[in-house]
């Protein structure tokens, strides 16, 4: 079998017609993007404050948009060319990319403190779009492999060599070369328009989402409010694909999505006050750094009133970001592919990249609000003497205790426990995800938090019963997590044996 | 609802959307699913009358793959027609093959030799494991699970590979034909064979609890199209389906044909949840039963291939007919239990080697006429749970 290179996945896609005209409004977008940000970034020396925030903030997603439309353009010209270019100079090119993304993301962290407002904005913009684009390509690759693990096939393995690694990459650009088509009577410009609301709240939300308590590109007071809002606006854009697409499938994919993704804001929002309450902020660096003192202090753990409050925001966010098996919106089986059924090429590939945005923000969100944030397990005081030492041992006190890299962890753990559902549950029927919502959700939800209510109003806090409680829900979440790893550890320990001889002895090379 | 007097013409739903009585105003909407839809499982189009999300009622059109099958087995010799048979139920070729070639055999007064029977029936059993792993890989793909899919097609891939081995084809075989089957046995195909039930039994309980006790399973599918045994039988059900409502009938054991009077196995029905692990919400004759007994016949069809591998005598695996086969003016009507029900094949000779009548009896066809009973009122994701434990093979449907 042939090599799957990268020219394949750059192989026009674009009929005759098309061409030409896409080349032209491509170029032609990007020029005028590029000039408009040029007379901003000059208007922008001209003012002061906010308002010179503002216009250079404008200025660079100008500058970026430009810069990926006149990218394009040369893509769909010549896309053999760029091909044969991408197949040498991939990977370096690759590589590069993902440490000027990490360079640009972490600067800040270094300039943080000393520099204006309006540099943090600048390079807290940059680096949410570089993570968000780094982590979605990833996750997709990575879901795959996950995927094929899980069902006895081996997932992507030939692009880009290594265990398929440029899949994502190879993918993208396919879909990016793919014809844009509008489906005959349908909207044309909410249709146009849904891709990019599902996909700007997806993406700016993370300027509120801290990655540890200085890697936070606006620290605001109210974080929590603007994150769950934003979540929440991601339905609209469903909805307008839904409505604009002219499809009757599209339509109830739009309709099972607003009304399951309503439904589940309450107990959503209810799960969301526990963490508040206990905090007594939405601010959510105050929130996390609550739990520095070891993973006992971790919200869950506090008392089973916030252990169960977690399990149900896990539940809530799997059905508002559409995973199984809440999925119901893009059920293949029964609705096609739901609201995205007319989608194609690169507006398709902008509700997946908001798709797995909002996946990682929920991870990320649970890990925040309950599970220690960007904590590790240990007490961050053990590490204080490093949190101010020299870079290095700031670096290991990163690694070691608590930084941006233990909320990545975390958070892509919690994807994982999502594709690790997707993959093995059936799909629960819509009356079903209904009556869940209504009969259990809801009501644990409103006791919970009644219940957390009336433990701060009358357990203080370092009562005996408090203190007791805590070890309890400590030891069990201990408990189960040992358990997942040792079911995790047996089943490679003896993966041959689960899977059956005959399977192994087919595998080439085994 | 009011049951309006429906046909099977496509003019007749054309516009009969009706405004919904009640508070809000709604309307009903026509929705087509099929002929290209991932749950039709082929070329099957349901024309649904739908109020929201509810179906009030589906009614399928068939004929998309229709390919004169009856036709052309009445301008070729009975040898010839064989090949055409494995594209009826493209998922159990071998069953087609053993149909089709006992009715020539019957009208031509053929005998088979022992061994031959043995080899075809060890054929048919295998061939109805790989019919049944298809329909449990799709049925959880309808119910949303991707996993059980991939499992099912890597244990069916081994049967593949012992029918390649057997014939060369892994798909449409025409390796059973008049007379026996066209080849022996290959070398260490009983040691394979035995090797792969050894792996592929424990493998079922395994599925059960991936899929079959699931809890989100068992709510999308027991007590969702419920066929009660009377309406089964009325509307000429057969196989699974059949059985899932509780009817004990397989013609394997109710009128045996080849050896299966001598082999010891069970008929596995629906019966209502409770007991034996059967969960509590399951109704006899749901789709969940439906499902279920396609997994334990994948069991017993497994005690039958181990009693052959013991009792496979030697001797000759065909008996070769002198010439041309010329069938005699006559007529013979013989079902086989197929994988999705009984596979009926008329043939009338007229003295010439071409049969002057071919007719078929597709078990999906009668299956699938319970479709417009079963999907009223019911969830558009029912209709997929529906569908799906029906089970059916649209070449099959459509001949």
């Amino acid at each position: 079998m042939a090599e799957f290179t990268t020219e394949d996945a750059l192989r026009s896609r674009w009929s005759a017609a098309a061409r030409p005209r896409a080349v032209r409004w491509f170029s032609g977008l990007g020029v005028v993007f590029v000039l408009g940000a040029a007379a901003l970034g000059l208007l922008a020396t001209r003012l002061t404050g906010m308002s010179y925030a503002v216009a250079l903030a404008v200025a660079v997603v100008l500058l970026l948009t430009g810069g990926s439309c006149l990218g394009a353009a040369v893509v769909v010209q010549y896309p053999r060319a760029v091909g044969r270019l991408l197949q040498r100079l991939g990977l370096p090119l690759f590589l590069l990319a993902v440490a000027a993304i990490i360079v640009v993301a972490w600067a800040p962290v270094l300039l943080w403190p000393d520099k204006p407002l309006i540099v943090r904005d600048v390079l807290a913009v940059v680096g949410a779009v570089g993570f968000v684009s780094l982590f979605a390509s990833f996750a997709i690759w990575w879901e795959r492999k996950v995927a094929g693990r899980i069902q006895s096939r081996l997932g992507p393995m030939r692009v880009g060599g290594w265990h398929g690694w440029a899949q994502s990459i190879a993918d993208g650009l396919k879909l990016f070369q793919k014809e844009d088509i509008l489906p005959g009577g349908g909207d044309a410009v909410l249709f146009r328009m849904a891709a990019y609301v599902t996909f700007v709240p997806a993406l700016s939300l993370f300027i509120a989402l801290p990655f540890s308590a200085a890697w936070v590109g606006r620290d605001l007071d109210v974080g929590l409010l603007l994150i769950v809002a934003l979540f929440g606006l991601g339905v609209i854009g469903v909805l307008l694909g839904g409505w604009a697409s002219n499809n009757k499938w599209s339509m109830y994919g739009a309709m099972r999505e607003a009304c399951q993704v309503i439904s589940y804001e309450i107990p959503l929002g209810f799960s969301l006050l526990i963490p508040i309450m206990v905090a007594g902020t939405l601010r959510l660096t105050t929130i996390g750094e609550l739990q520095a003192g070891g993973f006992w202090t971790w919200l869950a753990f506090r008392n089973p009133f916030t252990l169960i409050a977690a399990l149900t925001f896990l539940i809530a966010t799997l059905a508002s970001c559409k995973r199984a098996p809440f999925d119901l919106p893009e059920a293949e089986s029964e609705l096609v592919a739901g609201y995205m059924t007319e989608y194609s090429g690169f507006r398709w590939a902008l509700f997946m990249f908001a798709e797995y945005a909002e996946m990682f923000a929920a991870g990320a969100l649970t890990a925040i609000l309950f599970f220690g944030a960007w904590h590790s397990p240990l007490p961050a005081a053990w590490g204080a003497a490093w949190a101010t030492g020299p870079l290095w041992q700031q670096a290991l006190h990163g690694v070691v205790f608590s930084g941006p890299l233990w909320l990545i962890f975390k958070g892509i753990f919690f994807v994982y426990v999502q594709i690790w559902l997707r993959w093995t549950l059936p799909r629960i029927r819509l009356d079903q995800v209904m009556h869940a919502c209504v009969q259990f959700m809801l009501p644990v939800t409103m006791v919970v938090l009644l219940a957390q209510t009336f433990w701060q109003l009358l357990v203080p806090a370092g009562s005996v019963l408090a203190v007791a409680l805590n070890l309890a829900c400590t030891v069990l979440g201990a408990l189960v997590a040992l358990g997942i790893a040792s079911i995790a550890v047996y089943g490679l320990r003896y993966r041959r044996r689960l899977v059956g001889t005959l399977v192994v002895d087919h595998l080439p090379g085994s | 609802m009011p049951d309006a007097p429906l046909t099977n013409s496509p003019d007749s739903l054309a516009d009969v959307e009706r405004v919904v009585p009640g508070e809000l105003r709604t309307e009903e909407m026509l929705l087509n699913m099929g002929p290209q839809h991932p749950s039709t499982h082929g070329v099957l189009r349901l024309v649904l009358r739908t109020d929201g999300e509810l179906v009030l009622e589906a009614v399928p059109h068939i004929g998309y793959l229709h390919r004169c099958a009856e036709k052309i087995g009445e301008s070729v010799a009975s040898f010839q027609f064989i090949p055409i048979t494995d594209r009826l139920d493209y998922l159990a070729a071998m069953i087609n093959n053993q149909g089709f070639s006992l009715a020539v055999e019957k009208l031509a007064g053929l005998e088979v030799p022992e061994r031959a029977r043995y080899i075809r029936v060890i054929m048919a059993e295998l061939n109805r494991i790989a019919s049944h792993l298809v329909s449990f890989g799709t049925y959880g793909l309808d119910m949303g699970a991707f996993t059980p899919f991939l499992y099912g097609f890597r244990e069916r891939e081994y049967i593949l590979d012992l029918f390649e081995a057997a014939c060369g084809a892994r798909l449409t075989y025409s390796f059973i034909t008049p007379g026996g089957v066209t080849q022996d046995l290959p070398d260490g195909f009983l040691d394979n064979l035995a090797r792969f039930l050894d792996y592929f039994e424990p493998k079922i309980d395994e599925y059960n609890d991936l899929l079959s006790f699931n809890y989100i399973f068992i709510k999308r599918t027991a007590g969702v199209g419920v066929i009660s045994p009377e309406d089964a039988i009325a509307y000429g059900l057969t196989g699974p389906c059949l059985r899932g409502s509780g009817v004990k009938w397989d013609l394997r054991r109710c009128m045996p044909y080849e050896l299966y009077d001598r082999f010891d196995f069970e008929i596995p029905v629906g019966v209502a949840g409770g007991t034996d692990r059967i969960p509590r919400e399951v109704v006899a004759g749901d789709s969940w039963s439906r499902y279920f007994v396609r997994m334990q016949e994948m069991k017993q069809s497994v005690r039958i291939l181990r009693q052959c591998v013991q009792q496979l005598p030697a001797g000759e695996f065909r008996n070769k007919p002198k010439g041309i086969l010329k069938l005699p003016p006559k007529e013979v009507y013989l079902e086989v239990e197929g994988a999705r029900g009984q596979l009926g094949f008329l043939v009338v000779g007229d003295g010439k080697a071409v049969p002057r009548r071919v007719k078929i009896r597709g078990p999906s066809f009668c299956n699938l006429a319970i479709t417009k009973h079963v999907c009223r009122q019911v969830l558009l994701a029912d209709i997929a749970a529906i569908l799906g434990s029906i089970d059916v093979v649209m070449g099959e449907v459509d001949r």
